[in-house]
């Protein structure tokens, strides 16, 4: 891809963040918002910039560009242009994972994303054993209705997880299955942020891995591919990056089907130029998504996850009819 | 040079041998071509290769690299492998997908240089594939994408070529152009195995035949030597008649229609 376009990207992802300081329920100015970063100007500001929008516009990025990244490893993979970490189930698995650690009392930074990989990973076993016992592995959609079937199952279970929870000691329902990136700490932003780079720089590792697996897994194998190992690691490390996005801001769909789609769209065609540009377009579409999420009704906030649905449900009927 | 020695491979759950000891070899020089009905196991001696399928006993080797044990990147620096079927969900430039060729002479941080363009675009001009460079690959007939798919495994460069059923969806002119083209590839030096239905088109190309049935080798030699009445009508269970190519006179099997 131009150098022209990866600039068109950097230049989105500051605009959607420029916004996502600026606009709220107090609407700030561009110059005052900069100079409450440096940690200059009105107190009040500061507070505003600094601890309430600069940490929701951090997490959204991390939430948008491991989603990304996430859907455009598992199209690859796959050889589906409609999987996605939330339309296949990962997402939900890895909701269930992080109920459960909280519901047992685990709500350390470092432990929410190990047991929401571990349930996005079940998932991910899931989805596949489903769809093979189908036996369309190859049929796009058979893919997508064991990832439906697996998430449906994974809302069920938050629902009764969390029924018999006290109130005020987890957080709602609601916000596992709509996504938020409201009131987020800076301790959980710094761990979720390690996880997706190690996440995100493990699978730019293997880019070249997806780019062969592409052409049909025997074509990979003639090309010096070991299939079956490279495509766990791949799999795996799609359920990382879903997994931290979940425990950081609960269940956000449609955009690891979205960011790649538009990436490929701008003339990106090897995985690693499209998983680097789905992991830009990824955090400049959630932190845009949540400055509407905040604005259009406010003071009253949208949950996230219905914004990117509201995109995301349209854009995917659009793919679904090019599918099939 | 490829060699099979008594393969044995066990589909799981399956109640026969997809390939029971069979044993046969592919010399450089000349296109060798595996036959057999559906079912006789010849994609499997495909799918044994790149590692795809586990040898439950025998051996496959490429040159003197035990396919089974090999490391598979280094093993598709000699032995390239044009596969039956490849849709492309995301299309390519057809000048990426060539490229694609390039990969097992790169780890996963070093990028790929003005070499391996040099090396793609010779695998280009080699299979007439020059011209098509500059297209993508949802947008060239089956014929250019045959072509396209050839060019890039010559761009692994390796000297073990394998193609399984390269003729299908083509045309007769770009059937022959295609089999021209493996004939002048192996007299050029390289092992073409070719895994293939059509008799007749392999009996012309072909120095040797290997004909499988129940993943057994029934029969081994010239085309004059499989290409028999006696030995292929067991085999097919249909009736048929052998018949001459006009012009090389090459054996050509006619099968009869049932009365």
């Amino acid at each position: 891809m131009s150098v022209s376009r990866w600039l068109l990207l950097a230049v989105a992802l500051v605009a959607a963040c420029a916004a996502g300081l600026a606009l709220g329920p107090v609407p700030i100015v561009l110059g005052d918002v900069m100079r409450a970063l440096i940690g200059a100007g009105e107190p009040q500001t500061i507070a505003i910039v600094r601890d309430l929008r600069l940490s929701r516009v951090v997490l959204a990025m991390i939430t948008g560009a491991g989603l990304g990244m996430s859907g455009a490893a598992l199209q690859g993979t796959l050889r589906n242009a409609l999987a996605e970490p939330y339309l296949l189930g990962v997402s939900g698995g890895a909701a269930v994972g992080a109920v459960l650690a909280v519901v047992a009392g685990l709500t350390a930074a470092l432990a929410l994303p190990v047991a929401a990989f571990a349930g996005a990973a079940c998932a991910v076993l899931l989805v596949l054993l489903v769809a093979r016992a189908a036996r369309g592995r190859a049929d796009p959609r058979i893919l997508l209705m064991a990832g439906v079937v697996v998430g449906a199952f994974a809302n069920a279970a938050i629902m009764v997880l969390l029924a018999g929870a006290a109130e005020g000691t987890v957080r709602s329902a609601l916000w596992w299955m709509m996504g938020s990136v409201a009131g987020a700490d800076w301790v959980t932003i710094r761990w979720l942020t390690l996880y997706a780079l190690g996440g995100g720089v493990a699978l730019v590792a293997v880019a070249r891995d997806i780019d062969l697996l592409a052409l049909g897994e025997d074509a990979a194998a003639g090309l010096g591919v070991h299939v079956a190992a490279a495509t766990r690691r791949i799999f795996l490390l799609a359920a990382l990056l879903a997994a931290v996005t979940v425990a950081g801001a609960g269940l956000v769909g449609f955009v690891g089907l979205i960011v790649p789609a538009l990436a490929r769209a701008l003339g990106v065609r090897r995985a690693r130029e499209v998983l680097l540009a789905s992991a830009v377009l990824g955090a400049a579409l959630v932190v845009g998504a949540d400055v509407v999420a905040r604005t259009v009704r406010a003071p009253a906030e949208l949950p996230l996850g219905a914004v990117t649905a509201l995109i995301g449900v349209p854009f995917f009927l659009v793919r679904l009819r090019r599918v099939s | 040079m490829i060699s099979v020695s008594n393969a044995v491979v066990r589909y799981p759950g399956a109640r026969d041998n997809a390939l029971d000891g069979a044993s046969f070899e592919a010399r450089p020089g000349c296109v060798t071509a595996v036959v057999g009905p559906n079912g006789s196991g010849k994609s499997t001696v495909v799918r044994t290769l790149i590692g795809q399928v586990e040898l439950a006993s025998g051996s496959m080797r490429v040159g003197t690299v035990d396919v089974a044990r090999a490391d598979r990147r280094a093993l598709a620096r000699t032995l390239a492998v044009v596969t039956q079927r490849e849709e492309l969900t995301f299309s390519l430039p057809v000048r990426d997908y060539v490229m694609l060729g390039r990969y097992p002479h790169h780890g996963a941080w070093s990028t790929l240089g003005p070499a391996d363009a040099t090396l793609v675009d010779a695998a280009a001009a080699r299979t007439g594939a020059a011209e098509l460079m500059d297209r993508r690959t949802d947008e060239l007939s089956g014929g250019e994408w045959q072509r396209v798919r050839l060019a890039r495994a010559l761009a692994q460069g390796g000297d073990v070529l394998v193609l399984d059923e390269p003729g299908t969806f083509l045309d007769v002119a770009h059937e022959m152009a295609l089999f021209e083209l493996l004939d002048a590839l192996a007299r050029g030096g390289r092992t073409v195995l070719l895994v293939s239905h059509q008799l007749n088109l392999v009996a012309r190309f072909a120095a040797h035949i290997v004909l499988l049935d129940h993943g057994r080798v029934v029969a081994a030699g010239s085309p004059a030597d499989v290409m028999r009445g006696e030995v292929l009508e067991p085999v097919y269970h249909w009736p048929l008649v052998i018949s001459r190519d006009p012009a090389v006179g090459a054996p050509v099997l006619v099968p009869l229609r049932r009365r």
